[in-house]
C-alpha cells in the first residue's frame, strides 16, 4: 500500500463543477450501469475531474460523490486507493511518469528516472520552479516489450534512451508536445521486433482459412519470416478509418494531416465510410456514442436508426431543461427504452436528468419571482433575503397589515402594549426571533397561545423555522405562560423557563 | 512453428485495416449468428474439447467456467465481465487485442455472452491504456453501426457492451476485486465462496475471463476444436501470445503454439539473447508472479503450463522477462517486491506488512547489508505469506523472493559477504586514521 492523502487546504479550490462537454460525457458513463448502481461510475467521473482540473481536488470529489448520491467517505476512499488519481497538483504541460518496474528498469529506466532529477526536480510529484513539468515513477504500465517508457497525460512513448527522453520533455516544456508522435520512439512498429514482424508477414485477408480442418486451405504464400521486411509490397498495410494510433510505417500525405490533427480525432476517413462521423470529432471519451452524439446533435447524417435513438434522447432531455417540468419525460423515456430495453440501464439515467432539468426549472422561476415581483416573492415565506427585507422596512409600529404580508394565515398583530411580554421566555425564542415576532405585531403570549394550525404554519415558514415551532411547541409554553407565568412553566414543564 | 493461417490474432501489429470492414476481410464476424445457432451446449463442450485454459495467469479451463454459470436464470440477469486490467509487470499482450484487434474480442463476447446467458458485458481497461479503451469503444461503436450488438442484432443474441475501466490498481485484475472495483469500491478482493458464477456483479451471476480467452473463442468454433487442440502439449493446447521482454536482441509480442521450447522461442522471433546464449543468466517465464528459473534449466523447456510448473515456476500470461548475465538479478527481484509492496491493498495483514517487510529484507540484501541466517528467515516468511491472504497477491508477492533464494543463494551470500569485507575493512580503515 502507499499512503496517499489529500493535498493541504490551502491549495482545495473552493468548489468544482464538470464543463459541458465533461458533463455530457459523465452523464455517458452514469447511463451504463444499472440505475440503483450509479455508483459504479465513481472511477471514471473522477477521472474526468482529474483531467478538467488536473488533479483531484477535495471539491470533485465530493461533487462526484453528489452526483452519484454516494456517501463522501466512499468517493473518498477511492480517490486515495486508486494511484492514478493525482491528489495534488502536477506539471500543467507535462507530468511524467516513468515506469519502473522490473522489464523496465532492466532496459535502462533508471537512467531515466535519473535524468528526471535532474531536469524536472530531484523529488517525484514536486513540480519544477515554474509549475510546468513534474515526474514520478509509477508500476508497470503494461508496454512491457517496448521498455523503457514513459507516459505522459494519455499517451506512451516508448523504445526511449535517456536522450530522447531529454527531447520530449524539453518539447513538452516548449508546449510543442503534440508534435511528438507517440509510441516507439525508433524505428519499429507497436510491439513487432525491431527489424520487421517475423509473424503475420502474409496477407491476412487471404491467408484465413474457412476451413474447418487445420491446414486445409494453406494457400498463403509463406515468405521466409526472417527476409520479410516492412515495406513488402504484399504486407502492404491498408488503413481504415478507425486508424489508432499514429505509426512508424510510411503514411499517405493526406492521411498523415488528418492522424496527426489530434491523435483524439480518428478524423473522417472517406472511404471507410461505416466509421467516418462527424460524431467521432468529439473528442476521446466521447467514443461513448450517445454524449458524441448528443453533443454534435444531428449532424451524422449517415447514421443509422439505433445510432440516431440516443440522440432523440439527449435533444429531449435539452428541452427537458427548458420546459418547466415533467415534459421531457415521455419523449427521453422512449428514446431510451428504445435504444436501451434489455440493458441494466433504461430510463433510471431519464429520470434523473428530468428531475435535474426540473429542479432547475423551478429554481429558475423562483429566482425570476423573485426578481421581478418582490410582492409576489414576499408571500413566499422562505425567501431569506425578503425577509430580511421585510424586516427592515416593517416599522415597530407594525401590526397594521403591510400589503406585502397579507396573507390570509397571517396571525393577526397588535399595537405595542405598555408591557409586552417577555417573549424570550420561550423556549426557541432568542432576542433576534423576539423582535421579528414584535414587528409583526406579537407581544403577548397570549397571542401566541391562540394562533391556529395556518397561523403557526405562516410563521414557521415567515421565520425559516422548518417545524420547529410544533417541535418546540410554542403553544402549550406560551398557553402555560400566559396562564400562570414563570409559576404555570414550571408546573407544566418540570423546569424554569430559560 | 505457428503458420499465419493459424494465427488467430492477425493483425496484433495494427498494419492492416482496423474498421469493421477490415477484421471481416480476415474471416472475423464470419457466421457469426450460424455459431450462436448451434446452442449454449454445443458451444461449451467444444470449448471444452478445443483445451483452451484461461490466459490471464492461472490457466483455469475456459468451457467449464462457462459451464459454472447457472443455467436457467433465477431472475437475475447475467453478467459477462472481461478483464481486461493487464497490470502484471512483462504483460502487454491484451493491449495489443485491444488496440489492434478488438473485433476478435467483440464477438468472443457475443459468443460467450450466449453460452453464459448473458445480455450485458462490461470490459474493464486498465486505466493507463487510455488509447487502447478509445480504440475499442470505436469498434464497438461500428458493430452497434452495424447491427452486431444491441437489441436484435443480427447474431441472435441481444447483447450491450460497455467498456468501464480503472485507475491504476494492480489488485483489480483479481476477479473479485475487479467486481468490487467495477461497483466503484476500493478493489479489495472478496471472500470466495460464493463465486462469481453465483454471487458476483450486483449480486448477479458473473464470469469473469480474461481478453485473450474469450477474443480466441470465436475462431476457436469456428475452425473447430480439433483444429486449436492440435497445437501444444496434452493438456496444453492451443496457440498463445507471447510477450518477450528484457536482455533479448529485439523484444516483441507474437502468437506462438503454446509448448514451443525456450531457445526456439528466443531464436525465431526476438533475435536471439543479447550477447548469446551464454549470457543467459535467468528467466521469469510467465509475468512477476512466477519464480524465476535459472538458464539452463529453461533453454530447452517447452512453454506451457505443465512443464513450467515443474520447474517450480509457471507459464502465467506467457510474459517471458530475460535476464542476461550483467543483470543485478538481487535488485531486479527486490524491485517486483517493491512493486508488490505498492500493490498490495491492504485488506490482509500478512500481505500489507509483508510485503513491506520483505522489501525492506531485500533492499538491504541488494547492499549485502544482511546476516546470511536472514535468508532462511525471509524465506520462512514468503511461506507464512503464502496462502494466508484472501487473494493470490500474496502468493504472487512470495514466490520471486522464493525462486530467488532457491536458485540464487550463493550470489546473496557472496554479496553478504562481501559487504561484511568491506564493513570490517574500512573499520579497520577508520582506526588506523585515528591512530
Amino acid at each position: 500500500m502507499s499512503v496517499r492523502r489529500l493535498a493541504d487546504e490551502t491549495v482545495q479550490p473552493e468548489s468544482f463543477a464538470f464543463n459541458r462537454n465533461f458533463a455530457a460525457e459523465a452523464k455517458v458513463w452514469i447511463k451504463k450501469y444499472p440505475k440503483d448502481r450509479r455508483q459504479s461510475a465513481v472511477i471514471p467521473l473522477l477521472m474526468l475531474a482529474q483531467e478538467q482540473e488536473g488533479w483531484v481536488t477535495r471539491a470533485s470529489i465530493e461533487h462526484v460523490a453528489d452526483m452519484l448520491a454516494m456517501p463522501y467517505i466512499r468517493a473518498l476512499e477511492v480517490a486515495t486507493f486508486y494511484t492514478q488519481f493525482q491528489l495534488k497538483p502536477v506539471g500543467t504541460r507535462a507530468h511524467v511518469q516513468v515506469c519502473g518496474t522490473t522489464p523496465c528498469m532492466l532496459r535502462g529506466s533508471e537512467e531515466l528516472i535519473e535524468l528526471c532529477k535532474t531536469k524536472i526536480h530531484p523529488e517525484p510529484l514536486h513540480p519544477n520552479a515554474d509549475g510546468t513539468l513534474s515526474w514520478e515513477e509509477v508500476e508497470c504500465q503494461g508496454a512491457c516489450v517496448n521498455a523503457p517508457m514513459v507516459m505522459i497525460f494519455k499517451d506512451a512513448y516508448e523504445d526511449l534512451t535517456v536522450e530522447r527522453l531529454a527531447e520530449i520533455i524539453d518539447a513538452f516544456e516548449a508546449g510543442r508536445g503534440d508534435e511528438i508522435k507517440p509510441g516507439p520512439q525508433i524505428d519499429r512498429i507497436f510491439s513487432a521486433p525491431v527489424g520487421g514482424p517475423t509473424t503475420l508477414t502474409s496477407d491476412p485477408t487471404r491467408s484465413h482459412p474457412a476451413a474447418e480442418q487445420p491446414g486445409s486451405q494453406g494457400d498463403s504464400p509463406e515468405g521466409s519470416p526472417e527476409a520479410t521486411q516492412i515495406g513488402k509490397p504484399d504486407a502492404a498495410p491498408k488503413y481504415g478509418s478507425a486508424e489508432t494510433l499514429t505509426s512508424s510505417r510510411p503514411i499517405a500525405p493526406s492521411r498523415k494531416r488528418a492522424l496527426n490533427k489530434t491523435a483524439e480525432s480518428p478524423a473522417a476517413d472517406p472511404d471507410g465510410g461505416s466509421t467516418s462521423k462527424s460524431a467521432r470529432k468529439v473528442g476521446v471519451k466521447s467514443a461513448d456514442k450517445a454524449s458524441a452524439q448528443g453533443r454534435t446533435g444531428a449532424s451524422a447524417p449517415d447514421k443509422g436508426e439505433a445510432a440516431s435513438a440516443p440522440d432523440k434522447g439527449e435533444a429531449a432531455s435539452t428541452k427537458g431543461r427548458k420546459k418547466p417540468k415533467g415534459a421531457a419525460t415521455g419523449e427521453n423515456a422512449g428514446a431510451s427504452a428504445e435504444k436501451k430495453a434489455g440493458a441494466p440501464v433504461d430510463t433510471g439515467e431519464t429520470a434523473w436528468t428530468e428531475r435535474a432539468a426540473a429542479k432547475k426549472s423551478r429554481r429558475a422561476a423562483e429566482a425570476a419571482q423573485a426578481e421581478n415581483s418582490p410582492a409576489a416573492a414576499e408571500t413566499r415565506p422562505a425567501k431569506g433575503k425578503r425577509q430580511a427585507a421585510a424586516e427592515d422596512s416593517a416599522p415597530a409600529t407594525g401590526g397594521s397589515a403591510k400589503p406585502a404580508l397579507d396573507d390570509a394565515a397571517r396571525p393577526a398583530g397588535m399595537d405595542r402594549p405598555a408591557e409586552p411580554d417577555d417573549l424570550k421566555l420561550i423556549s426557541g425564542v432568542g432576542p433576534k426571533i423576539e423582535q421579528t415576532l414584535n414587528s409583526l405585531g406579537i407581544y403577548t403570549f397570549a397571542q401566541i397561545a391562540a394562533w391556529d394550525q395556518a397561523e403557526r404554519e405562516w410563521v414557521d415558514g415567515y421565520l425559516r423555522f422548518r417545524g420547529r415551532i410544533e417541535r418546540d411547541d410554542w403553544i402549550r409554553q406560551a398557553t402555560a405562560l400566559a396562564k400562570g407565568g414563570r409559576d404555570e412553566y414550571v408546573r407544566v414543564f418540570g423546569k424554569e423557563p430559560r | 512453428m505457428l503458420e499465419d493461417k493459424d494465427r488467430i490474432f492477425t493483425n496484433i501489429y495494427g498494419r492492416h485495416d482496423l474498421s469493421l470492414q477490415g477484421a471481416r476481410s480476415r474471416g472475423h464476424w464470419d457466421g457469426t449468428d450460424t455459431l450462436i445457432g448451434k446452442g449454449r451446449e454445443w458451444i461449451i463442450s467444444e470449448m471444452k474439447a478445443s483445451g483452451l485454459r484461461g490466459r490471464g495467469g492461472a490457466g483455469f479451463p475456459t468451457g467449464l467456467k462457462w459451464s459454472f454459470m447457472p443455467k436457467e436464470s433465477d431472475g437475475r440477469p447475467h453478467y459477462l465481465v472481461v478483464n481486461a486490467d493487464e497490470s502484471e509487470p512483462g504483460t502487454c499482450k491484451d493491449r495489443e487485442i485491444l488496440r489492434h484487434d478488438p473485433h476478435t474480442l467483440i464477438e468472443g463476447c457475443v459468443i460467450a455472452g450466449f453460452a453464459m446467458g448473458a445480455h450485458v458485458a462490461y470490459i474493464y481497461v486498465r486505466g493507463e491504456f487510455m488509447r487502447e479503451r478509445e480504440a475499442l469503444q470505436r469498434a464497438i461503436d461500428e458493430c452497434y453501426d452495424a447491427g452486431l450488438l444491441g437489441r436484435n442484432n443480427s447474431c441472435g443474441w441481444d447483447m450491450e457492451i460497455y467498456v468501464h475501466h480503472g485507475a491504476g490498481a494492480y489488485i483489480c485484475g483479481e476477479e473479485t476485486a475487479l467486481l468490487e472495483s467495477l461497483e466503484g469500491k476500493k478493489g479489495q478482493p472478496r471472500l470466495k465462496p460464493p463465486f462469481p458464477a453465483n454471487v458476483g456483479l450486483y449480486g448477479c451471476p458473473t464470469t469473469v475471463n480474461n481478453v485473450e480467452s474469450i477474443a480466441v473463442a470465436p475462431t476457436i468454433l469456428r475452425r473447430g476444436a480439433s483444429w486449436f487442440s492440435s497445437f501444444g502439449r496434452e493438456n496444453n493446447k492451443g496457440t498463445k501470445l507471447f510477450c518477450v521482454s528484457g536482455h533479448v536482441n529485439a523484444p516483441a509480442t507474437f502468437e506462438e503454439a503454446m509448448s514451443v521450447p525456450f531457445r526456439e522461442l528466443i531464436d525465431r522471433h526476438c533475435g536471439g539473447i543479447r550477447g548469446g546464449w551464454d549470457n543467459l543468466l535467468a528467466v521469469i517465464p510467465g509475468g512477476s508472479s512466477v519464480p524465476v528459473v535459472p538458464a539452463e534449466q529453461i533453454i530447452d523447456t517447452p512453454m506451457d503450463f505443465d512443464s513450467l510448473r515443474d520447474l517450480k515456476s509457471g507459464l502465467g500470461t506467457a510474459a517471458v522477462i530475460v535476464m542476461d548475465r550483467s543483470t543485478d538479478i538481487v535488485k531486479a527481484i527486490w524491485r517486483l517486491s517493491a512493486f508488490y509492496k505498492h500493490e498490495s491493498c491492504g485488506q490482509c495483514t500478512p500481505c500489507r506488512e509483508g510485503t513491506g517487510w520483505m522489501m525492506r529484507v531485500m533492499e538491504r540484501m541488494v547492499k549485502g547489508n544482511a546476516q546470511k541466517r536472514e535468508i532462511d528467515m525471509l524465506f520462512d516468511v514468503t511461506k507464512q505469506i503464502e496462502g494466508h491472504t484472501i487473494c493470490a497477491l500474496g502468493d504472487a508477492a512470495a514466490w520471486p523472493i522464493q525462486g530467488l533464494i532457491r536458485h540464487f543463494r550463493p550470489e546473496i551470500e557472496s554479496r553478504i559477504d562481501a559487504y561484511t569485507r568491506n564493513a570490517v575493512q574500512s573499520r579497520n580503515a577508520a582506526l588506523e586514521a585515528a591512530e
